[in-house]
């Protein structure tokens, strides 16, 4: 092996030095969400499901129309994921609730992408082609995209779609939040826009909280005593509340930690200005030059 | 052991390389309609699973698999251990064809594949995979430098090209030169960086599904995921080599190299059965053997992964009378490749249900075909390249009148 005295010194050098910054840049793990983002509040129990919402979306997003548009029964028969062509759809559930004439009374419930606080697809995103801007939005830059999926892999909420059937520039798809609409001053979301019964409110995130709890607390036989959203994986731009608890309506259980936290934990103490590595090509450069000594010791000896 | 590594100079078209060839062909066509239908037409993938097969088999195991490149360098080169020497080439062979069919298998499987350089420029220093593709990049051209030497020891001083490319003798000459003494010189340098290049995405693979708590089967998903693949992939290294070098030695008649294969099982032992303290006590401190006996697919694989994976083999090799036998060395180590191959499916495929679309995956015919295809011409550059460059060491068999006088 090639590695002289001074070589090795030289390593060894550079490797006191980092192991000395280490300690300092192992920081607990700090949450990277916007202080006083938009968000939307939807309330289930006004939603009638006409989907209006779906075609307010579809026009500004400029997608194909929603399917069947105009029929408001046989589209509920099943349950929609939105997609690469319907950023959010409505999916009715029945609960067991029954109505005043002792019918079953349905739940109407949008779905489309909740822009976390803390989102795991932009942790996850290889070239930082998703970020979390100030107003809320999660946004998709599709020109740093290279398509490998882990964003999907992320989402606790399975929103990003994939043009799975475009084999060279396919794109991730999901709820833009009207990024472009909502950054001007008064802007709405195209959804919030077109909602005929204000199921949608569009505001700052705080000023919907209180907006949510000072509903739940004026009437605490029609709402569940939930905000979905508030602390689900840290905190959604997107919220709601509800009539029906949350799990009968195909709302998934989270955890309150930020999704990101644990792996980000786990890389940055382990690799922020590379102390670990630096330190381990230090070990083993040491090992190398130790066992190399050895084996000319031996060989001298041999020789004499 | 003196015998120096040598180009093999058999037959190189056997029956066994024509098979190798359909799969090669049947794979081709595969990744021909996957860049023209596009992943959804040829694959089972969706949004509810967006990795399958290919990152699950092509990438995960094909980097836990390949291990035994770093292992064996770090045991030799580094450790001082030379006796190991002989089964260096191979490992890193193996190691380089392993990590380039990673990021041909990567380009299948990634949407945009001419765009695979965007990280280098578009950092995000949070993503465990970016981290992951920047060290697999890096080590990848680590590896094709560390085998030069190879190249070099073939073909120095014996450039002779035909005609008119007569006239690149000279230059391509040089340039061997030149690089034989860059190689050496900085050899140290890559055996090392190469190590520990190898512990960051070994590990860091372990890492990446530590983003989706919800998702991942809570027998595998646990904090220490990446200390567990990390101390896998360093169990592995070795019985790898056993395994190539037993199918290896036999299928060209080869010395087995018991003397060196029995030692490795030695340490094999301790690293597999620090693995398997790992594991087991994980699976306590969580409590996760509450799952064990429920009796679905999930844990059925996660039951067969811990017994014939590990604690079957960690028992062989504990015999004493199992670890000299060829057989039995050959037994214990298959089936820890297999349990260590099985553990990186598990965790990216079998273990992974998105809560909201339930329902199974399994993979398409045109998904088995390129991963299929895509070992099928690892092989056969493989047996190329051992025919043709030194790379194997053992000497062969003494029992060969016949073939002398063939």
């Amino acid at each position: 092996m090639q590695l002289t005295r001074r070589n090795f010194f030289k390593f060894m050098g550079v490797t006191g030095a980092s192991a000395a910054a280490a300690p300092s840049s192992a920081q607990a793990w700090q949450s990277k969400a916007p202080p006083d983002p938009y968000g939307c509040l939807v309330d289930l129990t006004r939603c009638i499901g006409c989907r209006k919402c779906e075609e307010g979306c579809a026009t500004v997003n400029k997608l194909p129309a929603p399917v069947k548009a105009t029929c408001d029964c046989t589209v509920f028969e099943k349950k929609r994921r939105p997609d690469v062509n319907a950023f959010t759809t409505v999916n009715r559930y029945f609960s067991g609730k029954l109505d005043v004439l002792d019918k079953p009374s349905p739940t109407y419930v949008k779905v489309q992408c909740m822009h976390c606080q803390d989102p795991a697809c932009v942790s996850a995103c290889i070239s930082g082609a998703i970020t979390k801007k100030e107003n809320g939005t999660v946004h998709y830059n599709v020109d740093r995209c290279i398509g490998c999926r882990y964003c999907m892999v992320a989402c606790p909420f399975e929103i990003p779609a994939y043009e799975y059937h475009d084999p060279i520039t396919p794109e991730v798809r999901k709820c833009t939040f009207c990024f472009d609409r909502i950054s001007k001053e008064g802007g709405l979301p195209g959804c919030a826009t077109i909602c005929p019964v204000e199921a949608i409110t569009f505001g700052k995130r705080e000023t919907l909280l209180k907006l949510a709890k000072q509903r739940i607390k004026s009437d605490p036989n029609k709402y569940v005593d939930h905000i979905y959203g508030e602390k689900e994986v840290g905190g959604t731009s997107w919220l709601y509340v509800s009539s029906v608890p949350f799990s009968k309506l195909s709302f998934p259980e989270l955890p309150e930690t930020p999704s990101p936290k644990l792996a980000e934990t786990i890389q940055h103490s382990l690799f922020s200005y590379l102390w670990s590595p630096i330190l381990l090509f230090g070990f083993l450069g040491g090992m190398m030059y130790k066992f190399d000594k050895k084996d000319e010791n031996t060989q001298d000896k041999g020789g004499a | 052991m003196d015998h120096k590594a040598s180009p093999l100079n058999r037959k190189f078209w056997t029956p066994g390389v024509y098979v190798m060839l359909v799969f090669m062909i049947a794979g081709f066509l595969a990744i021909l309609a996957r860049f023209t239908g596009g992943i959804g037409y040829v694959s089972n993938l969706s949004a509810a699973r967006p990795w399958g097969l290919w990152v699950g088999v092509d990438v995960a195991t094909g980097v836990a698999l390949a291990a035994g490149g770093f292992t064996t360098a770090a045991l030799a080169h580094i450790f001082g251990r030379h006796s190991y020497e002989p089964v260096i080439r191979p490992a890193l062979l193996t190691a380089m064809l392993g990590y380039t069919f990673v990021v041909l298998g990567l380009l299948v499987d990634i949407g945009r594949s001419w765009a695979i350089w965007k990280p280098v420029f578009f950092w995000n220093t949070n993503s465990v995979l970016f981290e992951v593709a920047m060290c697999v990049m890096v080590y990848l051209h680590v590896l094709y430098f560390e085998f030069i030497p190879i190249v070099v020891e073939q073909f120095k001083d014996k450039v002779r090209l035909p005609g008119i490319l007569e006239l690149l003798n000279g230059p391509i000459e040089m340039f061997l030169k030149v690089a034989d003494v860059v190689a050496s010189k900085m050899m140290w340098i890559l055996i090392i960086l190469g190590v520990v290049l190898s512990c960051m995405h070994q590990s860091s693979l372990g890492s990446l599904m530590l983003i989706a708590p919800t998702k991942i089967h809570p027998l595998w998903y646990t904090p220490i995921m990446p200390l567990l693949f990390l101390v896998s992939a360093f169990a592995v290294g070795y019985p790898m080599v056993v395994f190539e070098t037993t199918l290896v030695t036999s299928s060209f008649k080869l010395d087995s190299e018991m003397s060196i294969l029995t030692p490795l099982t030695r340490i094999t032992i301790f690293l597999l059965g620090l693995y398997m303290l790992l594991k087991f006590g994980d699976m306590f401190v969580r409590g996760t053997y509450v799952y064990l006996l429920d009796g679905t697919y999930q844990t059925n694989s996660f039951i067969v992964e811990v017994l014939f994976g590990i604690l079957v083999p960690w028992l062989m090799l504990v015999s004493t009378k199992i670890r000299q036998t060829r057989i039995g060395v050959f037994t214990a180590a298959t089936m820890i490749v297999f349990g260590v191959a099985l553990n990186r499916i598990n965790v990216f495929i079998v273990g992974y249900t998105s809560p909201i679309t339930e329902g199974g995956y399994f993979p398409s015919i045109v998904e088995i075909f390129v991963t299929l295809g895509l070992i099928a011409t690892l092989m056969f550059i493989y047996r190329f390249v051992v025919t043709f460059l030194p790379v194997l060491q053992a000497a062969p068999e003494p029992i060969t009148s016949e073939e002398v006088s063939s």
